[in-house]
């Protein structure tokens, strides 16, 4: 069968099950829109290439399969490397494809040209420029692969305009060939046997759970585990989600902005069980002096984690699911061999911490509207497994602190790169993936206003996302940082409460705008806009400007030195 | 170079932008590259490149793991001195102006050098050999004042064993 490089690439696309796909047309891609229009995959029209990146990674983390996102050369290749960024700090599985000028161009300062390989090289896992189109089946094929194994992550295909119009012969590769990559997701035997003799011999061990377990889809495997040997668990800001919160043996969330028990109980452990995670600086604050007495047992599917930050004391290599769940069966035999020993102690020191500092905040009932209680309002009246997706700052680090995940796949955000206005295009990704299921965006007032025209394309698609922003007027953590570390000089931080007018806006965007200003018509506004299933809802939730995010770590300290909240006036001060 | 560097010989596969690759990696994560030899191998699908790296600023062991991430790289082995054999390549032209003429040939015949170029006032040298050799030659050029000098950055490949396989399995046998 003869077929145009556009048709072969459409076909590839279909070929590896591709249902949906985010994009914008221009110049050098135009070619491969023209088949689309014959094509099963359904074609999201976004209205910036940054929106259709983030709902390409908003749908791969809600479904775990990879999202798929088109755009045309130039500005908007250069206009997804951020998305491509966030996807390969956070290990997110999506596939770009880019249109380039033609092949004999290539180099000459055409129109709309970029050296868009050599630019998304450090971002991707790995990218390919197609010099033929006899190669396209073979090079889609390849990028899926890579894509969705090993350490998931952002592949890109650059796409010259003449090979889109070159004739080619289909033949679909029944398998991927590449000799440099192979992922060793068994993890080795003597390695795990080791680990579970060095877990029967702690007395304060912690599970340090990462991203990975959720790439892995290792959730009920992690649960395993820590049930049959009775170890707590904290989930990082990746891994929200992956172990229940409401589980007697969940600690939360760790790191800079994770709750006292959580930090602490890694800093006293004797003993860490890092599954999928990456001592990431945000969780260990200064290196040098995180969990001191530990020894670490590291499982990460790639090579390269183990010992970056700190060296394992039993590195193992290999998917998160197949080693803990050989680790669980090595753990059960060794228990017969010996006694364990007993972790109530610790666990009692655990729950003597959460007692003792939970997190707080006050909200008045005729005070000024706390963003935490936004969030709890929130959580206490959505569906159980709804989706909620954040932005960054504040309002992300509330959400994750606040909202109760009881869920795998529930959690959407930008951990490693930190990307504001991730929020509104990640949600709309996931309801794309999710269409059953509530999603949620709560986002900051700085973050909505880098993304929400977004909310254009979700009105046009009927995708019915909900935006709940957490308007405090400022770029809220970066005015935390300046009050707390820059003697309360304000730089540059001030956004207003009315401009723009969210309501308006959101209206304007056909969306249905809501505005609350006072704690009681929380639950009741909340309420009418989970009622409208026809198109987008954002509310403007008008809250304390002067609420700051605690617990916390100062940049650089030490985890011993946690300020708890507004009332202790030194670190690790009670 | 002091003694903190890593030889790092790369089987990579032969395609455009895997320099580019490898380059790019060593200075986003800040690594330094002391010297690189590229060349196809004698599988034409594949290059070798002899990488050496500065050990201090170039922790290997992640090196060597980020490397092994890119897609294109097949195999990497870290030859250190006494496993490696390495060579180098250098040309230099030297200023030679009358009487200094016999004691510069001299020298190269001492070096095994060869003389490619013979001008009025200079000439040009190539020698073969180990890095310190190299070094050693500059060092003796230098008082006659170098115009010129081009190292092709070293190349290596793993020492091979002299014991025979067949008295190593009897070895293994008897252990």
């Amino acid at each position: 069968m003869k077929l145009s490089g556009a048709q072969a690439l459409i076909k590839s696309l279909e070929m590896e099950n591709t249902e949906v796909m985010f994009g914008l047309p221009g110049g050098a891609i135009l070619p491969v829109y023209d088949p689309l229009i014959d094509s099963s995959i359904r074609h999201i029209l976004v209205r910036h290439e940054q929106g259709a990146g983030h709902m390409a990674e908003g749908y791969a983390h809600a479904t775990g399969r990879p999202g798929v996102a088109m755009v045309t050369s130039g500005p908007a290749a250069t206009n997804i490397v951020t998305p491509l960024a966030d996807a390969y700090l956070d290990s997110i599985p999506i596939v770009v494809i880019t249109g380039q000028v033609p092949l004999s161009a290539i180099g000459s300062d055409a129109f709309q040209e970029c050296d868009t390989l050599g630019i998304t090289m450090p971002v991707t896992k790995h990218n390919w420029l197609v010099t033929d189109a006899q190669d396209i089946p073979r090079i889609i094929r390849e990028a899926f692969h890579v894509a969705t194994t090993g350490r998931p992550g952002p592949v890109l295909v650059d796409f010259p305009k003449d090979i889109a119009n070159q004739m080619m012969t289909w033949e679909w590769p029944d398998s991927v060939n590449l000799p440099g990559y192979k992922p060793n997701l068994k993890g080795h035997p003597k390695q795990i046997k080791e680990a579970a003799r060095l877990i029967g011999e702690s007395h304060r061990p912690v599970i340090y759970a990462g991203g990975g377990i959720l790439k892995a889809r290792a959730a009920e495997a992690l649960r395993e585990l820590a049930e049959l040997t009775g170890i707590p668990v904290v989930t990082t800001l990746m891994a929200r989600g992956a172990f229940p919160d409401d589980h007697e043996l969940c600690l939360g969330m760790p790191g800079m902005h994770g709750n006292y028990t959580a930090i602490t109980a890694m800093q006293k452990a004797d003993l860490l069980i890092a599954l999928g995670s990456r001592f990431d600086d945000r969780v260990t604050g200064k290196v040098g002096d995180f969990a001191p007495d530990a020894k670490i047992i590291h499982v990460d599917v790639d090579p390269a984690e183990l010992g970056k930050v700190r060296r394992p004391d039993v590195p193992i290599v290999g998917d998160c699911r197949n080693v803990i769940e050989r680790m669980i069966t090595a753990v059960r035999s060794d228990q017969t061999k010996r006694d364990w020993p007993d972790l109530a102690p610790w666990r009692h020191q655990v729950k003597a911490w959460q007692t003792e500092f939970p997190l707080t905040y006050e909200q008045y009932e005729d005070g000024p509207l706390k963003p935490q209680f936004c969030i709890e309002s929130l959580r206490d009246h959505t569906p159980d497994d709804t989706i909620v997706a954040s932005g960054v700052g504040q309002h992300q680090m509330w959400t994750s602190q606040h909202w109760k995940f009881r869920h795998p796949y529930t959690w959407v955000n930008s951990g490693g790169l930190g990307t504001m206005g991730f929020a509104v295009p990640a949600a709309i990704g996931a309801k794309v993936g999710m269409p059953e299921r509530m999603v949620w965006a709560v986002d900051g007032d700085g973050c909505f206003q880098m993304t929400a025209q977004e909310l254009v394309t979700a009105s046009a698609e009927q995708i019915p996302v909900k935006i709940a922003i957490l308007n405090n007027a400022y770029l809220g953590m970066v005015r935390q940082w300046q009050e707390l570390f820059y003697e309360e000089r304000y730089s540059e931080v001030y956004l207003s409460p009315d401009l723009p007018d969210y309501v308006k806006w959101a209206e304007a965007m056909g969306c249905v705008g809501f505005r609350v200003d006072t704690p009681e018509d929380v639950v009741p506004t909340i309420e009418k806009a989970n009622e409208i299933d026809d198109r987008p809802v954002v509310i403007d939730f008008r809250t304390d400007y002067r609420e700051k995010v605690y617990p916390m770590v100062p940049a650089g300290q030490p985890n011993d030195n946690i300020i708890l909240g507004p009332e202790t006036d030194r670190p690790g001060g009670r | 170079m002091d003694g903190s560097h890593h030889i790092l010989s790369v089987l990579v596969e032969n395609k455009f932008g895997v320099l580019s690759r490898i380059a790019g990696l060593f200075s986003r994560r800040g690594y330094n590259i002391y010297s690189l030899a590229v060349s196809p191998t004698e599988d034409p699908r594949y290059s070798r490149m002899t990488v050496v790296v500065d050990g201090d600023s170039a922790p290997i062991e992640q090196v060597t793991k980020q490397l092994n991430k890119l897609i294109p790289v097949i195999r990497i082995s870290e030859l250190t001195a006494d496993q490696a054999v390495e060579r180098e390549l250098m040309l230099v032209t030297v200023k030679v102006d009358g009487s200094f003429r016999s004691q510069v040939t001299e020298l190269a015949s001492i070096f095994e050098a060869k003389i490619l170029d013979v001008g009025y006032e200079a000439m040009t040298l190539m020698v073969a050999g180990a890095p310190e050799k190299l070094d050693a030659m500059t060092e003796l050029l230098a008082p006659y004042e170098i115009v010129e000098l081009q190292r092709t950055g070293r190349i290596a490949l793993a020492k091979l064993s002299r014991e025979s396989s067949k008295l190593k399995l009897v070895k293994n046998k008897g252990a």
